[in-house]
């Protein structure tokens, strides 16, 4: 049978995909696994997620799919487990593109008596490790150009970056509701233009989300981004372990919904009440397909997963 | 109305009053932040091309397109007449938005013309169109140049590449997608 060029390429780089992504999560227990973490599982359909205001869980009969497994992950750290890993499942309504899709693959790690610092190094061991064990190369690949994870790490701070790339004030650009428009139109597509992995750190207290604030510069909250190659691959921070503040955010996230016109969440109270116990820590949330996109050189999500939604 | 779940290629909508056509299509969202709709896009009329940038519970007004059975008339100028072949109005078009099709138009031919609102924006024609060549120089027996096609002037005017065979007042099948020299009409 003739099968179309196109098509025979695209069938040869999936095939690629699939044994690369095979590798990938293989890579990643190894690491995980030699670090001393402890691999779990936690329910993937759950009465309530972090009410987030960009974020859109996708309802069940009565509860709700995960849109990240955080609230379970640090139950776990309130029980006294200190490192733990896990790689699953997670679904959030109506995110559709060339780097998103409703249904994928995270990771998550979690740490006790850690900060965002020591997620940092993970990540550096992490990468490392992956391109090591998933190319031939030892380097990642975006838009055709080698991305190499053994050389020095770029480090910018938001309002850094926003400065240079986007010759802007970082705090304006929230005041005046353009800094996500400028974070991926400037600041982003000035990223892929680095061969190393960039870490974008300490974001504007506005938009710490369930991180800690910093403990010098309260004005900024400890929390980072993981950018290879343009492509934001992770987000982690210190995590917030103050119950009423915590509380406090997840309100304020339902009232900008209720703005929104969108439905308001409910609030997971078990975790809520479980925080006060949380040891100070650290966690980290990794989409999985978009690093195999980086170990074959995908330009397309759809590239890396055995079937996308529309062609079910 | 349209919503920006309704954004893709190739879906059609109304700018500042012109009719647009999404060519590039992009989800974007950063970490925790809002979803953002990239849209690069064409004007229907003048060919020019911009970039936009929408958020969720933006809505658009779609760009209601009719295509119509037409005959074509006459040219005047650089107006192009043409006929409705259900209600027999005609309609007038500028030579800029006949594009390339004014180089396969024959007083008769046999078009679908793509209206928005009254207004003619475009032409389609047949895949396949005959015209009859006007001009072309003789093959010259024991040509040893090698060359292996020659230019013809067809009865719209239009010149293209055709094999050295072909001779003056020979009936050509013209692909109109590619402009290029199909075959030859047999008899």
């Amino acid at each position: 049978m003739n099968i179309p060029l196109a098509l025979r390429d695209n069938q040869l780089l999936q095939s690629c995909a699939l044994h690369s992504r095979a590798q990938v999560l293989q890579a990643i227990r190894q690491y995980f696994t030699k670090q001393g973490f402890l691999e779990v599982e936690t329910p993937v359909r759950i009465p309530a997620n972090a009410p987030e205001e960009y974020i859109d869980p996708i309802p069940t009969l009565t509860w709700q799919l995960q849109t990240s497994p955080e609230i379970c992950m640090k139950r776990l750290l309130c029980r006294g487990y200190d490192k733990v890993f896990q790689i699953c499942r997670c679904w959030r309504s109506d995110e559709r593109g060339s780097r998103h899709l409703s249904e994928f693959t995270m990771l998550e790690w979690y740490r006790s008596n850690a900060d965002y610092h020591d997620l940092m190094q993970d990540c550096l061991g992490l990468l490392q490790h992956v391109a090591d064990f998933c190319t031939t190369d030892s380097c990642f690949t975006r838009n055709h150009s080698k991305i190499d994870p053994h050389a020095t790490w770029q480090h910018f701070s938001v309002q850094e970056a926003f400065l240079r790339f986007a010759k802007t004030d970082a705090l304006a650009s929230i005041k005046n509701g353009l800094f996500d428009e400028l974070l991926t139109g400037q600041v982003e597509p000035a990223f892929e233009e680095y061969t190393v992995p960039i870490i974008l750190e300490d974001y504007p207290a506005q938009l710490a989300a369930l991180a800690r604030l910093h403990t010098d510069k309260p004005d900024v909250a400890e929390r980072f981004e993981l950018y290879v190659g343009g492509l934001e691959l992770a987000n982690g921070f210190s995590e917030l372990t103050d119950p009423q503040e915590q509380r406090r955010r997840f309100i304020e996230a339902n009232q900008v919904r209720k703005q929104m016109g969108k439905p308001e969440l409910p609030l997971p109270e078990p975790f809520l009440s479980e925080l006060a116990a949380m040891p100070p820590s650290a966690g980290i949330a990794l989409g999985i397909d978009r690093l195999v996109m980086l170990t074959v050189g995908a330009d397309s999500i759809d590239q890396v997963v055995a079937f996308t939604p529309e062609s079910l | 109305m349209l919503s920006v779940a309704d954004l893709k290629k190739g879906t059609k909508l109304i700018l500042d009053g012109d009719p647009y056509v999404v060519t590039s299509f992009d989800f974007v969202k950063p970490g925790k932040g809002q979803a953002l709709y990239k849209c690069k896009m064409k004007n229907m009329i003048s060919g020019s091309t911009l970039d936009r940038t929408y958020r969720s519970g933006e809505s658009f007004e779609p760009a209601g397109m009719d295509e119509r059975d037409m005959e074509y008339l006459y040219k005047e100028g650089t107006h192009y007449t043409f006929m409705d072949q259900q209600s027999y109005e005609q309609v007038v078009m500028e030579e800029d938005a006949v594009g390339d099709a004014k180089n396969f138009l024959l007083e008769n031919t046999k078009v679908s013309v793509l209206l928005f609102g009254d207004k003619p924006i475009g032409v389609t024609l047949p895949n396949f169109i005959n015209l009859r060549v006007t001009q072309t120089d003789p093959w010259l027996k024991g040509d040893t140049s090698g060359s292996d096609s020659k230019p013809a002037t067809v009865e719209t005017g239009y010149v293209l590449r055709v094999p050295p065979f072909i001779e003056e007042n020979e009936l050509i099948v013209i692909d109109t997608r590619t402009g290029e020299y199909s075959t030859r009409v047999k008899g």
